[in-house]
């Protein structure tokens, strides 16, 4: 299959602290993959180090063959590689509309723009003009991953996007990820939720204490009873 | 009347100067999260940038430009050079005072090392020498000029920051950093454009108050202070608040030497003090 990320003995620290050991990864072009683990086990760290925000001490990152680990975030973001980050970040005091164009910062061409955009979020089409401090935590969610989808990303990696949302955020979360990968987009996503996970997903990998400890195909995890014990809040 | 007129047409001209060099350090302040200690060493800067410009070549208006894209050149590639390292490091705080500090020392013996201690002067241009005479008013043109490159610089600023895409980026920068960098914004560029147009505008006001003031090595010291004061008024941050703030200063400090010349300088500190006990955020708060 044709591998799009891949991320060979990554090695992350905050200040003194280890935080990853020896991460690999391998992400196929188009499928989903989610990344799971308890709260602390790594998922974010890994994230940030796969989009440059936090440098690794020891190993490789490869998208496309490039070797991206001595990149700056913009440039990994202009290559194609994005991360939706778990805090969602909105500029509270910029329009929706100026938060969608900022994202068409990396130039890079694609079926994405403001009117697909729209048409895909039309809440986000309603209250354009509205500032993004505005919008509740829900709208909001939508805003930073349409936010990300504007600078058409090859790759997109959704730091915990069910987290804080109402059951029914959830459900329309997860028809969006559905879309997205009609669309042909590959994506990498961290999840605790489970049944979440499980809904979207084509792969797994669980981290713990910092470590690969298990990676499957969806449907044998979801057999996996005792894998979810050890390693998730189940 | 006369006299509350013409020092308040001069209490103008003061505070727009103060405007383009406070507007300058609200705006570093706001993107970079740097307190700019030297951004007065820039205006002086401006100053003799003019001075040398027109001792070159006799001509007012190549010095005013010289001194604005000079100013502009150095405060970019110092930026560039020193500033950047600091960016997210433990204690980028006190780094920061001591680097910005330290530029001060050094642009200020830079200038008498080249241009000597002694005072300068730089005549105003022909078509801006006299007053304009309005019955028994005298209001001088020059100080016309300087309200109007104020506005203008203001209007411009307003236009550039809520209208353009460069302006929008700098925006978010000013509120998330990292967010705009991860949106594939080279945002170190950003910052040293930022920083680029900051101290360009502290050379632009000290080029335009040389021909009021006289060109000393001292200059910097004196406006960095003003300035201060604007900003704090103001509050730290925010472009608009560095209008407001100057404003008020320039016309305290006309009516003050006119109505209380022996306290006139004190009024100021007074003023600031005043606005730091009931608004300690200043008059508005960091927003654009």
């Amino acid at each position: 299959m044709d591998t799009v990320l891949v991320a060979e003995g990554l090695n992350t620290f905050y200040g003194k602290s280890h935080i990853l050991f020896d991460v690999s990864l391998k992400v196929n072009r188009q499928e989903t993959l989610c990344l799971m683990g308890r709260n602390g086990a790594g998922k974010s760290t890994t994230f940030k180090t796969l989009v440059a925000v936090l440098k690794p001490r020891s190993g490789k990152i490869l998208f496309n063959g490039i070797d991206i680990t001595k990149k700056k975030p913009y440039e990994v973001a202009r290559l194609g590689l994005s991360l939706v980050p778990e805090d969602r970040r909105i500029f509270p005091t910029l329009t929706v509309k100026e938060n969608l164009l900022m994202g068409a910062s990396t130039h890079r061409k694609g079926i994405w723009n403001l009117d697909m955009v729209f048409e895909f979020f039309p809440v986000l089409k309603d209250y354009q003009s509205r500032l993004g401090g505005n919008l509740s935590g829900g709208e909001q969610q939508m805003l930073t991953i349409a936010r990300t989808l504007m600078g058409n990303p090859e790759v997109i990696l959704l730091d915990e996007p069910s987290e804080g949302l109402s059951p029914v955020m959830v459900s329309t979360l997860k028809d969006l990820i559905i879309r997205l990968k009609s669309v042909g987009s590959t994506i990498i996503l961290s999840e605790q939720n489970v049944k979440f996970a499980q809904s979207v997903s084509d792969r797994v990998v669980i981290i713990d204490k910092g470590s690969i400890c298990y990676e499957s195909d969806i449907e044998t995890f979801k057999k996996n009873e005792e894998i979810k014990k050890a390693y998730l809040a189940v | 009347m006369e006299i509350y007129i013409s020092q308040f047409i001069g209490g103008l001209s003061v505070a727009m100067l103060l405007f383009l060099v406070a507007s300058g350090l609200s705006l570093i302040f706001g993107v970079a999260n740097i307190f700019n200690f030297a951004h007065g060493s820039f205006y002086l800067l401006g100053s003799y940038i003019a001075y040398q410009t027109i001792s070159l070549f006799p001509n007012f208006w190549i010095g005013l430009i010289t001194a604005t894209i000079g100013a502009g050149l150095i405060g970019a590639i110092l930026e560039f050079i020193f500033l950047k390292r600091l960016y997210g490091r433990v204690n980028e705080g006190p780094f920061q005072i001591l680097l910005t500090y330290s530029f001060i020392l050094i642009l200020d013996d830079a200038v008498k090392f080249i241009w000597g201690p002694e005072y300068k002067t730089i005549v105003k241009p022909d078509i801006l020498e006299g007053s304009f005479v309005i019955g028994s008013i005298f209001i001088p043109k020059y100080n016309v000029f300087i309200i109007i490159v104020g506005i203008a610089i203001a209007l411009l600023a307003w236009y550039v920051l809520n209208k353009t895409k460069a302006g929008m980026i700098v925006r978010a920068s000013s509120l998330d950093r990292t967010m705009v960098g991860l949106l594939g914004v080279n945002v170190s560029m950003v910052m040293t454009a930022v920083f680029g147009i900051a101290t360009a505008l502290g050379g632009l006001a000290g080029a335009m108050a040389a021909p009021l003031r006289t060109v000393t090595p001292g200059a910097g010291i004196e406006v960095i202070i003003d300035s201060l004061i604007v900003v704090v008024l103001g509050g730290l941050g925010n472009f608009w608040g560095a209008l407001l703030g100057a404003l008020i200063i320039g016309e305290v400090n006309a009516f003050g030497i006119l109505w209380i010349p022996q306290w006139a300088s004190l009024l100021s500190f007074a003023i600031m003090i005043i606005v730091l006990i009931f608004k300690p955020q200043g008059l508005f708060s960091k927003s654009r």
